[in-house]
């Protein structure tokens, strides 16, 4: 054969069996943008399964916080491919004042509010069955136990103790009426395995991932919570060096991780992404 | 938040490994050794957990550091670490599912299925135990093949060279019959660290291969398998511009454009016009693991569920089908419950026809009689059968086409593997819906469709001695079973076929010979024949024997014994009455003889056990026999 079959072909023919399977087995079906890397990896991919195509819509929520050149980046792809991208924000909350940026609640509080409100609000209002989100197990202790297809019932919550067995590719796709999944087409990897395939297929991701006056984002979300990390990486290739060495797990710059030492898996549990 | 599930950063496959043995053989500890000698432990954390250990006065315990790490999370949810990295100089490796879960089988099945290997961990102290053995099992239905054992708490058999062999030749007699050839065996005492990382030292120095770290870097991971038949199962039929593509994966083999492709089970033939991928290099052939998608060049009818194959290598299509499996349901497999089997992209109703054994994994004996259920944690070899044509391969030609689960109730609850199937060469087939080229039905063709045997039953006995009510209990007990079965007895025999018959002594061999004359004929076209005769002399039932025999079916001669005491107070038609009235003459039992059989293949002694307890221990004896040929198993 005058082809080798890498680690990353390996990876990306799993993800695209498992968009497959999801844009066969739920007929509302959206995908969760979060216009970070894995997200541009998750549009790529879907791309790739339907052949050049992105079926479904795109949701992104939009807590007004985002660096501003994530909104610049979001539009343009929307536009450049072609995508149905839907718009969440939850309006009564901004209106309000209610934020962590004007000070009148915590970030965990802060998060829970514009993000995990807000998606739950356009899921009921669109009435998706299903999301796909592009979260990975080696990003962090909680998402290492989720599975492919992951229901929530219908309060969104997750029950992580007790999981659907998932083997031989079968995932669970009976569920009662009014529960939700959740499909993590990503959910096998890392971090690196992201930056490799971004360099190998040129993917486009938000310039702010790269070096400028020696910072840049390893993580990305709303500008307050999100700080840039001391890097000289200004390419794909130096960024996947960088991370070979770093002893600094990826979300580490997001502030709303750390309030807490199990903030995020109450977060996760009561809905997050 | 310093976590060890974060520091996979190398570009390499992590190979997936799931840990595996007897509780107390040293899981945690070994995981916890391991963190620290490859330095993947959190900065303080060991001195974290020696200070600890050190307040409560007791020596280092290894396995406090998993402990550690679920405990100092919050109180009210607790999350289990359930991948845990390490590295060693040339990759990276994850842990799955680490030791201590409560839900064991369902998270070991969803790990260990999804691993590249498996560390099979005995302690040297007490050797192989339950569990050692049970693990393996599940191992080797889940088709992780490459295994490393690990001998450890070598240090509390003082490092016996004889004691390390004495355990390695039992456990490699035990996974040889799993068809688990282990890649290395490898001597250690996890808590001190021996033979984890550190090249092999004075303390076993009758051992010369490789330490465990270095084990582990001899794994290959596991190659798709290109070579093998094509399997291309298809997901979806996508018509999002102006091409029809057929999408799926390569499950096995490779697929070229140019090849003519079967799709089963409709049997539609097309030729494969192109290859269809996205931003990928243009490549006219797709191996095993590729999801692709593919152009027909005619227009046939294929969609989700199909399977396509080579015309020379078709797979197996049958509604009826043996299979090994595990049951992690809350409810019990049984029958008569309807359940959703899922293979590959398939999904059909099916029902359990039978439990033909259920295994003890650490003997790998059948643990039980006649069951209709496999409990919760269970192994067992069943009959499947399903609504319609599922489309398979036995898990030894195929793995990917020859494993399933079964969804009970939305969850999935079972998973087995497929053995014993038979393959039918389909020839060239045409776009037509004729299964067979040839024009021959035989036998062995019949017997395949049904899924069982032909079978004469032949219950013999005095009158009043239950041979009818047993007939009729067996009948109904194998026609649930989904199999083809039909009663022989006066009733329908007497009145048409044999009308012109009395009862003197001619005519009732004469009644006999035909009577088994007609259950030939049935039971070579594959039916289930349980005739229910008197049929006294020895003599008429050799000769029924030696026709039925002439057509290569198997006779049952099963004697419904009851004392004629017994026979004559129950007399159901109240014969026995007339005929001690002389209104009946000949009648057997009072003035001619019954010949009582000198060697039945089964006797049931209706005065002292229930009719159940007959029935089960006809099932018992005739279940076996009535199942197609597995010899190619040897467990």
């Amino acid at each position: 054969m005058d082809f080798s079959y890498t680690h990353l072909d390996a990876l990306e023919n799993q993800s695209i069996y498992i968009l497959r399977e999801a844009y066969r087995k739920f007929k509302r079906l959206a995908m969760l943008w979060s216009v970070g890397k894995d997200s541009s990896v998750m549009l790529w991919l879907l791309r790739k399964a339907f052949f050049g195509h992105i079926p479904i819509p795109c949701v992104h929520v939009d807590t007004s916080y985002k660096i501003p050149e994530m909104i610049a980046f979001r539009d343009r792809l929307a536009k450049e491919w072609g995508i149905n991208l839907i718009v969440g924000q939850n309006r009564a909350v901004l209106d309000r004042g209610e934020t962590f940026p004007n000070g009148r609640i915590t970030r965990v509080e802060c998060c829970s509010f514009l993000k995990k409100d807000a998606l739950q609000a356009i899921i009921e209002e669109k009435d998706y069955q299903a999301v796909i989100v592009g979260i990975r197990r080696d990003e962090e202790g909680t998402r290492a136990k989720e599975r492919y297809f992951s229901p929530r019932d219908k309060n969104f919550e997750w029950n992580f103790k007790d999981q659907p067995p998932e083997l031989w590719d079968q995932f669970k796709t009976d569920f009662d009426a009014g529960t939700h999944i959740r499909v993590h087409p990503l959910l096998h990897w890392t971090e690196v395995n992201v930056w490799e395939y971004i360099g190998r297929e040129n993917i486009p991701v938000v310039d702010l991932y790269f070096s400028k006056d020696g910072m840049r984002y390893r993580s990305l979300g709303c500008a307050p919570c999100t700080k840039p990390v001391q890097s000289r990486a200004r390419t794909v290739a130096e960024i996947i060096e960088e991370l070979r060495d770093t002893k600094i797990a990826e979300r580490s710059t997001r502030a709303q991780d750390q309030e807490a030492e199990d903030a995020f898996e109450r977060l996760r549990a009561s809905g997050y992404m | 938040m310093s976590t060890l599930e974060s520091q996979p950063n190398s570009s390499a496959h992590a190979l997936r490994i799931v840990i595996v043995g007897h509780v107390d053989h040293g899981k945690s500890t070994l995981v916890g050794r391991l963190l620290h000698d490859t330095g993947s432990l959190p900065d303080g954390k060991f001195e974290q957990i020696q200070a600890v250990c050190r307040r409560r006065g007791m020596p280092f315990e290894w396995a406090f550091l998993l402990d550690a790490l679920q405990a100092e999370r919050d109180q009210n949810i607790t999350i289990d670490v359930s991948q845990i990295w390490f590295r060693s100089a040339t990759r990276s490796y994850v842990i799955i599912d680490a030791p201590g879960h409560k839900e064991f089988l369902k998270n070991m099945v969803t790990g260990a299925a999804n691993a590249d290997a498996a560390l099979l961990l005995i302690a040297a102290n007490e050797g192989v135990q339950e569990q050692s053995k049970r693990h393996a099992y599940l191992l080797s239905m889940l088709g992780v093949s490459q295994v490393i054992v690990l001998i450890n708490k070598m240090d509390l058999v003082d490092y016996s060279k004889s004691v390390y062999y004495r355990i390695e030749a039992d456990y490699r007699d035990f996974l040889a019959k799993l068809g688990i050839q282990p890649l290395r065996f490898v001597p250690i005492t996890a808590r001190d660290g021996v033979n984890l990382i550190a090249p092999p030292n004075d303390v076993v120095k009758w051992y010369s291969g490789p330490t465990l770290l270095r084990a582990l870097d001899e794994l290959t991971p596991p190659a798709p398998e290109a070579e093998g038949p094509l399997r291309f199962a298809v997901q979806d039929v996508y018509r999002f511009d102006e091409r029809r593509i057929v999408a799926g994966r390569i499950e096995s083999g490779t697929i070229r454009v140019g090849d003519d492709i079967v799709f089963s089970p409709n049997n539609k033939t097309s030729r494969v016009a192109s290859i269809e991928r996205w931003n990928a290099p243009i490549k006219d052939s797709a191996s095993a693991g590729e999801s692709i998608g593919i152009i027909l060049a005619e227009q046939i009818f294929v969609e989700r569920g199909h399977i396509g194959s080579l015309e020379t290598q078709t797979p197996i299509e049958t509604n009826r089908f043996r299979a090994r499996l595990f049951w992690m349901g809350t409810r019990p497999l049984s029958t008569g419950r309807r359940y959703k089997l899922k293979l590959l992209t398939q999904e059909i109703e099916c029902q359990l026809v039978s439990v033909d054994r259920v295994i003890d994994a650490t003997s790998l004996d059948t643990v039980s009689g006649l069951r209709l259920s496999v409990a919760r944690n269970e192994v067992a070899e069943v009959t499947i059968q399903a609504r319609s044509s599922l489309v398979m391969d036995n898990h030894d030609k195929v793995a990917a086409s020859g494993r399933f689960v079964i969804v009970d109730d939305q969850n999935v609850a079972g998973g087995g593997i497929i053995f014993g199937g038979t393959y039918v060469n389909r020839g060239r087939i045409r776009s037509t819906n004729i299964f067979w080229s040839e024009g021959t039905i035989d036998h062995r063709i019949r017997v395949e469709r049904n899924g069982h045997r032909g079978m004469v039953v032949w219950l013999t006995g005095l009158s009043g001695s239950g041979k009818s009510t047993l007939a009729r209990a067996l009948e109904t007990n194998l026609f649930n079973r989904h199999m083809q079965v039909y009663v022989l007895d006066g009733d329908n025999i007497r009145h048409g076929l044999n009308s012109n018959l009395g009862f003197s002594a001619e005519d009732r061999v004469e009644n006999i010979r035909r009577v088994a004359e007609v259950a030939k004929l049935m039971a070579d076209s594959g039916l289930i024949v349980i005739t229910s005769f008197i049929s006294p002399y020895r003599l008429d039932r050799a000769r029924a024997r030696e026709v039925i025999l002439s057509a290569s079916v198997e006779f049952i001669e099963a004697y419904v014994a009851a004392p004629l005491q017994v026979c004559e107070l129950r007399d159901p038609k109240k014969l026995y009455k007339r005929a001690r009235a002389g209104e009946i003459k000949n009648f057997t039992g009072i003035d001619d003889p019954y010949e009582v059989p000198e060697n039945p293949e089964i006797t049931v002694h209706t005065d002292r056990e229930s009719v159940k307890e007959s029935v089960e221990r006809l099932l018992d004896f005739l279940i076996p026999r009535l199942q197609l040929d597995v010899a190619e198993y040897e467990i």
